[in-house]
């Protein structure tokens, strides 16, 4: 096993060109516990966090750009875009432990393909996107369209996302993002759910529901959003969020819960943070 | 906090020094046994059963002796057959199997080469022919009529040996006449629980580092809670003389009651004799999990009567502990449990039953937390009914001196009734429930044990004192045996320095269990120093030139009335005598070695004030008490350090622990992801009370505390569910999709 850390884009889009079976990583905070257990081990590893663009967290132009390597504490830590994003800052902050978000990068937590990925639903629920490299030249896809099932990208195997890309809210606009698991911290979630809602007055006129851990990879919810928009977040429409959220899943029965139980805290985070959302669009974060 | 019955007047006993080992672990120089290495040293790694019951036909290790780096490969053949009788037999066959794999997991071969990835690459390429047997896989299956034999060699101990059975023990206590009692109780409670099995959760996983020198001479290097026993264990597997063998206990990494068998060393030595290397074993989290003893599971039946004014007329229990694939006593010690009430009728009908899962091994109060959910459950569920307060209608049934344990020992003096008082006057009990929350409360019973140890005193020419014992310190018994030799020599605590000492330099002593280190131990320590004062004063007076008759022992010095208080009208300090030891008649030292008597069993009461969101079925521990009796606490902070850890272990063991197996009999969960241990945010400081009601069988009132704190916080749990939600819930762990689950058909 080779090693390798090239310090620009364009270094980095060769070296995956000529040397076929190569990974990339970030933080290695998954690619490391995979490979003790047992993985494959690839012929070179690409180590991203020394190319500067994939390190940075910028704002312009309307939007934010996030490096793909960048350690999720720093994303955290930056108050202008965790006041915009509240609910990406707190998924981003649910991985692991400090010690994890020193490493951890949103590349990674999207392209290990987790449908249990913290940060994913939030990002998913802003429309973020995801500029890819490779020696072909860059594209951008939305951040949905990214993880094909568990472990499954749809990025070829010379690509490497760059940096993502998140448009600002629009006013009175706030996200939320809750996850269930067993213990306190340092777990997986069995169920996580991110909501983001613009608010006219009382009367929501756009929303975004997502949940993660219930199906193959994250899911959009459109029944719950449909009941969300024009309403001002009765019971009834919370009721119906429910149901549509717990319509929505498709999970597994595994040693993490069960299909019935995660189907039906799916929709109880996904009420509550539509409640958590709505208020942050209200009041701000 | 403590509650005291007798204010004591020690000055060291009952303080809190820093242990002496403190530094040294606090800074990360402490050697625990991963950290040794030898010069030349091979890495083991072990090959291990894919399937849970399976006959071995073939097993081919030539492509793994022929891997790059790899010296030598054992299997079961390496290993002589032991006597059936032979009570390390069983453990013999866990640690390598010979013909059959009894579990998923079970070791079949190893293998050492120059390196770790070298040994596992070997390990992986051995080649097993199996055929598969049926896999008994849970207690109602091993029990069922016609069941498939777990294990072939496995007969029903304390009967007249007759077929194999799937049963290792079956006990029947009957006393009074429980049916009539239970026609005549105001009121009757069954219900009936269930116990997944649960790892004892250490830090640091086995490791052991072992030389077999070209004389035979064995020397090994291990984390374990008593080294005599590796001792003992490793030459009956290996059939060796004990003598052969010299274990060296380095620090450990927490046991509780896990560390007190063996897995590695009888291979490492086996490897290493074959070699001619020393050969370091270190198992993986995974391989901890899915091969070394978890506790039992168990299934549970209990009806209880009682009068309405609150007396428990009788109990009729049946309990079943499933303990993997060889004997065991699980369920009669968990009918030895059964001890907290007085019971005039009681029927405990028990069963060990075998499984295809990995060995049990000893947890905290092995049996007792199981029985005292099941228990107390009931007991609580009889409280609700009579409308009566939980501690009183303890109170009024407490077990006090003289009353019967289920196996109709009496009890000697205990602080049970002590404890319920203790709790009652706390600021916990007498605190408002939390807006939103519930409290639950429950006893827990540990009888404790006494057995073999030795302890050896050497006073040091500058007059300080060494003290070597054979328990390894798990728990901070350096410190507590330091401060009993500090009270007795009348010498400061940092003037004894506390050893550990190796099988080859201090008498024989008992595996650390039954929490009798301080008891037991701290008896001989008590007892090694009071034979060296009475060398001392020999020595005092006759430099003093009194009789010894005249010569006292006081506050570290020698005194004689006689003398006008000594040559010159000074006392005579110990360093003053150990100074002049060479005139005196040379080195002052002294052994003591006793099968200690009399370990006084130590009673808990816990209190949890907890929440639960009815929509996730999460709970969260808002506040939580164990109040429990320590005799008498040599060091406080340790005392509390075992309150607390056995709390946190049960309160996990409530909630979130358990082995999940998939239909195969793999353990889907051999990792601590997914083995939910609790984590230090999910627990609020757990608050402690030391009751100290002092056991007249140690001189200073030693009760074991190591154990009991594990055995009343399940049932704390479940009571206070009960007590937030209508819910009374069987069965452990409660983990969010069950009380999720039994919520639902409440509000259905
Ligand atoms: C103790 C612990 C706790 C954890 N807790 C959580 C948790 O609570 N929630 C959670 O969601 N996750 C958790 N994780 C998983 C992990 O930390 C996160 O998924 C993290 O975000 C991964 O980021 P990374 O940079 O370390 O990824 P890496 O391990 O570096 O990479 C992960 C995968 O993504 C690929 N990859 C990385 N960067 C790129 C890129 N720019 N372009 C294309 N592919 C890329 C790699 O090839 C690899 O396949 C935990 C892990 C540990 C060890």
């Amino acid at each position: 096993m080779k090693y390798a850390a090239p310090t620009t884009v364009d270094e980095a889009r060769s070296l995956l060109a000529d040397n076929p079976g190569s990974r990339v990583f970030a933080g290695a905070t998954d690619l490391i516990p995979q490979m003790r257990s047992g993985r494959p081990e690839p012929a070179v590893l690409v180590d991203l966090k020394r190319i500067d663009q994939l390190m940075a967290v910028s704002h312009g132009e309307g939007k934010w750009t996030i490096g793909a390597a960048t350690p999720t504490a720093d994303l955290t830590r930056n108050g202008a875009f965790s006041g915009m994003f509240p609910g990406i800052s707190e998924g981003a902050g649910l991985i692991g432990s400090d010690q994890i978000q020193n490493r951890s990068s949103l590349g990674g937590n999207l392209c290990n393909g987790s449908p249990a990925a913290d940060s994913v639903p939030a990002l998913i629920a802003a429309d973020a996107r995801a500029v890819i490299a490779s020696s072909d030249g860059t594209r951008t896809v939305a951040v949905a369209e990214v993880v094909t099932g568990p472990g499954q990208t749809s990025l070829a195997d010379d690509e490497f996302i760059v940096e993502f890309e998140i448009d600002d809210a629009p006013a009175n606009t706030g996200d939320a993002y809750l996850r269930m698991i067993p213990r306190t911290e340092m777990d997986i979630a069995v169920v996580g759910a991110a909501v983001r809602l613009t608010m006219d007055g009382d009367t929501v006129t756009d929303a975004s529901v997502v949940l993660g851990a219930v199906a193959p990879t994250a899911v959009r919810v459109p029944d719950a959003e449909a009941a969300l928009v024009g309403s001002r977040l009765d019971d009834d429409t919370l009721a119906a969020v429910s149901a549509a959220a717990s319509a929505a899943c498709n999970p597994i029965d595994d040693k993490r819960g069960t299909i019935e139980y995660r189907t039906q805290v799916a929709g109880v985070l996904a009420k509550r943070a539509a409640v958590i959302a709505a208020d942050r669009a209200q009041n701000g974060a | 906090m403590t509650a005291t019955e007798h204010p004591p007047a020690y000055k060291y006993v009952g303080t809190r020094p820093i242990r002496h080992d403190g530094y040294d672990k606090v800074i990360g120089k402490a050697r625990f046994a991963a950290d040794l290495n030898l010069p030349g040293q091979l890495h083991g790694a072990i090959h291990r059963s894919p399937h849970a019951h399976a006959k071995i036909l073939s097993i081919d290790t030539s492509a793994a002796e022929a891997m790059p780096g790899v010296k030598v490969v054992v299997t079961g053949d390496d290993f002589p057959a032991l006597d059936p009788k032979n009570p390390n037999f069983d453990l013999a066959a866990n640690i390598i199997a010979r013909g059959v794999a009894y579990y998923h997991g079970h070791a079949i071969a190893a293998v050492a080469a120059n390196t770790k990835p070298e040994a596992q690459a070997a390990a992986a390429a051995i080649k097993v022919e199996y055929e598969l047997l049926p896999a008994v896989l849970s207690i109602d299956e091993s029990m069922a009529d016609g069941a498939p034999l777990v294990n072939e060699t496995n007969h029903t101990k304390f009967v007249p040996p007759g077929e194999p059975s799937n049963l290792s023990t079956i006990t029947n206590l009957d006393r009074g006449d429980v049916d009539d009692a239970l026609a005549a109780a105001d009121v009757v409670i069954e219900r009936e629980f269930d116990c997944a099995h649960v790892h004892q959760g250490y830090i640091e996983p086995h490791a052991c580092v072992v030389d077999t020198g070209p004389d035979g001479k064995t020397s090994v290097w291990c984390s374990s809670q008593g080294h005599f026993r590796v001792r003992s264990m490793t030459a009956d597997v290996l059939g060796w003389d004990k003598s052969r063998v010299k274990v060296t206990p380095a620090e450990i990494g927490g046991g509780f009651g896990g560390k007190t068998t063996v897995y590695l060393e009888p291979l490492a030595a086996r490897l290493s004799e074959k070699a001619g290397k020393p050969v370091k074993m270190v198992m993986s989290r995974e391989e901890v999990l899915r091969a070394t003893g978890p506790a039992p599971e168990a299934k549970m039946k209990i009806k209880i009567g009682a009068t309405n004014d609150g007396e428990l007329t009788a109990i009729d229990g049946w309990m079943a502990y499933g303990v993997g694939a060889f004997g065991d006593m699980a369920g009669l010690i968990g009918a030895m449990s059964v001890a907290s009430y007085k019971f005039p009728n009681l029927r405990m009908e028990t069963y060990t039953a075998l499984t295809n899962t990995p060995k049990s091994a000893a947890y905290r109060a092995p049996s007792a937390p199981h029985a005292a959910f099941a228990i107390e459950s009931v007991v609580d569920e009889v409280a609700l009914e009579l409308g009566m307060d939980p501690i009183e209608l303890r109170l009024k049934n407490a077990a006090v001196e003289g009353d019967l344990t289920a196996m109709g020992m009496p009890h000697p003096r205990v602080g049970l009734v002590e404890c319920l008082e203790a709790l009652k006057a706390s600021d916990h009990y007498n605190s408002e429930v939390p807006e939103g929350a519930a409290r639950g409360v429950a006893v827990g019973f540990w009888f404790n044990i006494g057995e073999e140890s030795s302890a050896t005193v050497n006073l040091n020419e500058d007059g300080t004192a060494t003290v070597l014992t054979g328990s390894p310190d798990i728990g901070g018994s350096r410190a507590s045996m330091a401060l009993m030799a500090a009270e007795r020599l009348g010498i400061d605590v940092y003037s004894i320095t506390p050893v550990v000492a190796d099988t080859e330099a201090v008498g024989f002593t008992d595996v650390t269990e039954g929490s009798r280190a301080t008891f037991a131990t701290g008896k001989a320590v008590v007892q090694a120093c009071d034979m060296i004062i009475d060398e001392l004063k020999k020595r005092a007076a006759s430099i003093m030139s009194v009789d010894v008759d005249q010569v006292a022992w006081v506050d570290g010095a020698a005194v004689s009335a006689g003398h006008g208080g000594g040559e010159g009208g000074e006392p005579l300090t110990l360093a003053a005598i150990t100074a002049q030891a060479k005139r005196t008649g040379g080195p002052l030292t002294a052994t003591a070695s006793l099968n200690a008597a009399g370990a006084g069993p130590s009673f808990a009461v816990h209190c949890a004030d907890i929440s639960v969101d009815e929509e996730t079925g999460v709970v969260s521990v808002l506040r939580y008490t164990a109040v429990q009796d320590a005799g008498t606490a040599i060091h406080p902070s340790y005392v509390e350090g075992q309150f607390q850890g056995g709390s946190v272990q049960g309160i996990g063991w409530a909630l979130n622990e358990e082995y999940i197996y998939n239909a195969d009999g793999v353990m889907d969960n051999a990792s601590f992801l997914d083995y939910r241990i609790p984590v230090a945010s999910d627990l609020p400081l757990i608050e402690t009370i030391i009751v100290e009601v002092p056991n007249p069988a140690h001189p200073y009132g030693v009760r074991g505390v190591g154990e009991t704190g594990i055995v009343p916080p399940m049932a704390t749990i479940a009571n206070a569910i009960n007590a937030a939600t209508g819910v009374r819930m069987t069965s452990l762990p409660m983990s969010p999709p069950k009380l999720l689950s039994a919520l639902n058909k409440r509000s259905k």
